[in-house]
């Protein structure tokens, strides 16, 4: 890249931030809200104290994970909706294992490891169908994951108010929680496992690895570039596709399994939190760049943890972390698209 | 490109470093009930030695006790949540104690969050009692209130620290509190009897558990008293149907949307719909229909104000006035004498209304006809003399025996009603 696109490129980002935050200043200002006391609140609420920083990082794990899935599927020129499923799946298949294991006489680390696996298996076959009906029944993957979303969260309900419901409850509040003892074990004090952490920054790292230093991760590109071309050139398209589900879904079906051990310690109806959403946001607006997954997905933890404070203490909705996010990804596309002409022209 | 965006990220933080150095000083105009915000966030639960028991004397003339509210739905949702910022209205105003209070505190409002979390967002911006007001937050409450021994914690409607409940766990530094809304249900059930023509009455059930039974449960007791007592009419020509939304409040894609059920309810020829959620659905589609020339009417809950809505088709609400019981537990919080208990506070019968000393209350709506509220301040009076609506003979709704001719029931076997009664149509216990 040339040194004069480079500083474009960068400018264009720079502004898209700045209109970003001018906008958001200005929903504040209709709103009748102090602007800077507002953002000052969303700083101390998410960096305020060693805990909240550490709170902001439980919510970063799920999103580091489904951000980087998400860009094995991008990479394969997929557009993975139905990650919302995978998660659920993830969490369902978790639980399912929890429930089975947690009468018998598995130690609880082994209860919980397979509970993971079973969570990664979850997401990966939710990814799967996905893929198969697009693969071989012609499916776009976006209406065929919206439509596996749907059914994800019917199967939750469902379970939640029927075979998995409290004894003598009938509440879409949750399923029984479980026994401390298949909890992920966290840090003194804290709510932050290292048990999610770590499998959390690995998978990032892989995921790194994988599409940047890998033949495998050369022709995804291939197959994400041009279709046709990969194929004439030998590539087997098909099979790649399958498998940059299978990874993704893998990695959705992770977090999901983290939401049930680390956070939830049951399987609620909203247990995927919208991190698959969320996570298509951060991974649309690195553009391609794993190495960017964890910044941005940490960004976006700290801001959805900090913007807790603006009902407490501005009497403002917690929503507004949503509005800079949305608005962030969308002048950022925005611009990129300006530059592209410019570059063009 | 990688480098470049690495420098796009150090700017946003350090724009978001300078937007916060620069806020202390911009005289923003703090809006109202702002103090402890400004300062640094309070020092975090574990670092205050433990002390449920004996909390420090506070002089009142100092700063204020501030006490902390997590409300599972809007703060003004006309119904349960709004009943609980009331009470803390009432309190500030009473003790000059200062609430903060965070609402719609619920995994499908604030993904990702729990509301023990929650709970410490509120000690850190200076609460030191944190109200739990609803039984979703009930596990969340036992844990919070157990990793922080030195912040009271009221959880209401839980049962947690009853000693003769079936949940009794000691945590020194809790207190439960619920109004006997039995006797409010009752007079409801009561006003529905009183006033249905089609001898259909509707109950627009939240989740099912022992508080739902026995609510609905009450509800058909005091409707099958007035049918047959001040009507005249046989028991078995009363209908009273539950249908349960599956959570307290309509949660899209999730729960039965009340709208639907109240319009079921309705169009299947159920003139009266008592509400048992936490919102007014009940209540604006019986509005609906009536503006459409249907005779129907409802019977809101939860809040005084309910009728307000829609007091063309409003029978009365059944409320709770939880200003007392907190005035009580947050004094005894400021000024050390606080002790846990389980606290199940019945009406002032003397003036049911009284908003300083009755827990559960009725309000007559405008469309409750003059004879009918005759007759429904009879039956409140009857209440206010002895009179007993949990005495058997009673029977489940399978037909097993639930109270001997003559047994009276215990607080137990009415907090723990195992099913609906019978003679009730609707899911004692879920069912798919």
């Amino acid at each position: 890249m040339k040194r004069e696109q480079i500083g474009l490129s960068l400018g264009l980002r720079l502004l898209a931030i700045l209109l970003a935050l001018l906008f958001t200043v200005m929903v504040l200002l209709l709103s009748g809200a102090p602007p800077l006391e507002a953002f000052r609140q969303i700083v101390l609420g998410a960096f305020g104290s060693y805990k909240r920083f550490t709170d902001v990082l439980v919510s970063w794990v799920p999103l580091l994970l489904v951000s980087s899935g998400l860009l094995i599927t991008f990479t394969a020129g997929l557009w993975n909706i139905g990650i919302e499923g995978q998660i659920t799946l993830g969490a369902i298949a978790t639980t399912w294992a929890l429930r089975l294991l947690q009468d018998s006489t598995f130690p609880p680390a082994l209860s919980l490891l397979l509970a993971t696996l079973a969570g990664m298996l979850g997401g990966a076959i939710w990814a799967l169908l996905a893929g198969a009906l697009k693969t071989f029944g012609g499916v776009n993957e976006i209406f065929g994951g919206l439509g596996l979303n749907f059914v994800a969260t019917a199967l939750t309900l469902w379970l939640i108010f029927g075979p998995w419901k409290r004894p003598g409850i009938g509440s879409m509040s949750g399923t029984e929680p479980f026994p401390q003892a298949l909890w992920l074990p966290v840090l003194p004090g804290l709510r932050l496992s290292l048990w999610a952490l770590v499998p959390g920054l690995l998978a990032w790292g892989m995921v790194f690895l994988l599409l940047s230093n890998t033949y495998f991760g050369l022709r995804l590109k291939a197959v994400g570039k041009n279709l046709r071309a990969a194929y004439l050139l030998g590539v087997p398209t098909w099979q790649h596709m399958m498998l940059a589900f299978l990874l993704c879904g893998a990695l959705g079906g992770l977090a999901g399994s983290f939401q049930v051990t680390a956070v939830y310690h049951r399987l609620i109806p909203a247990i995927s939190s919208g991190y698959g959403y969320l996570g298509l946001l951060v991974a649309m607006l690195v553009n391609f760049q794993t190495l960017w997954v964890a910044p941005v997905a940490f960004f976006f933890a700290a801001l959805n943890l900090g913007s807790i404070q603006l009902p407490i203490v501005l009497k403002l909705d917690s929503s507004l972390s949503g509005v800079i996010q949305g608005v962030l990804v969308l002048f950022v596309l925005l611009l990129d698209g300006v530059r592209r002409r410019m570059e063009r022209g | 490109m990688r480098k470049s965006l690495f420098t796009v990220f150090a700017f946003v933080l350090g724009l978001s470093l300078i937007l916060s150095a620069c806020a202390p000083k911009t005289p923003t105009p703090a809006p109202a009930t702002q103090a402890p915000a400004t300062q640094p966030p309070a020092t975090e639960a574990p670092t205050q030695p433990p002390a449920p028991t004996v909390a420090p004397t506070e002089a009142p003339t100092q700063a204020p006790f501030v006490f902390g509210m997590l409300l599972v739905g809007p703060y003004n949702d006309r119904g349960w949540s709004q009943a609980h910022y009331e009470a803390g209205k009432y309190v500030e105003q009473k003790l000059g104690a200062k609430m903060i209070y965070l609402d719609k505190v619920n995994p499908a409002d604030r993904p990702g969050t729990t509301a023990s979390q929650l709970a410490e967002e509120l000690v850190a911006q200076g609460a030191r009692l944190i109200i739990f007001n609803s039984d979703d937050m009930k596990d969340e409450s036992t844990k919070f209130a157990q990793e922080h021994p030195d912040v009271f914690v009221i959880m209401a409607s839980g049962d947690q620290v009853w000693k003769e409940g079936k949940a009794y766990t000691e945590i020194p530094n809790m207190i439960n509190i619920m109004g006997r809304m039995e006797y409010g249900k009752m007079i409801a059930g009561c006003a529905a009897a009183l006033t249905t023509q089609t001898g259909k009455i509707g109950y627009l059930g939240p989740l099912i558990n022992d508080e739902t039974r026995r609510l609905a449960a009450s509800a058909y007791l005091g409707a099958r008293y007035c049918w047959t007592k001040y009507l005249g009419k046989d028991a078995r020509d009363l209908a009273f149907k539950v249908s349960w939304i599956g959570f307290w409040f309509n949660i899209p894609g999730v729960t039965d949307d009340p709208t639907k059920v109240a319009d079921d309810f309705i169009n299947s020829g159920y003139d009266v719909i008592i509400s048992g959620i936490d919102t007014t659905e009940a209540l604006t589609q019986a509005k609906k229909a009536h503006d459409a020339g249907k005779a129907v009417w409802a019977i809101p809950y939860d809040f005084i104000g309910a009728c307000e809505e829609a007091p063309d088709v409003c029978l009365g609400v059944p409320y709770f006035n939880w200003g007392p019981e907190y005035l009580k537990a947050i004094k005894a919080a400021a000024e050390g004498t606080w002790q846990s208990q389980f606290v199940w506070a019945g009406p002032d019968w003397k003036d049911i209304n009284n908003p300083d000393t009755s827990a559960v209350g009725f309000v007559k709506g405008k469309a409750l006809s003059e004879n009918a509220a005759r007759m429904v301040d009879q039956f409140i009076s009857e209440l206010a003399g002895g009179l007993n609506l949990w005495v058997g003979p009673l029977k489940l709704q399978d037909g097993t025996e639930y109270l001997k001719e003559g047994e009276v029931a215990t607080d137990q076997q009415i907090w723990y009603l195992p099913q609906l009664l019978e003679g009730m149509e609707g899911q004692s216990v879920p069912q798919q």
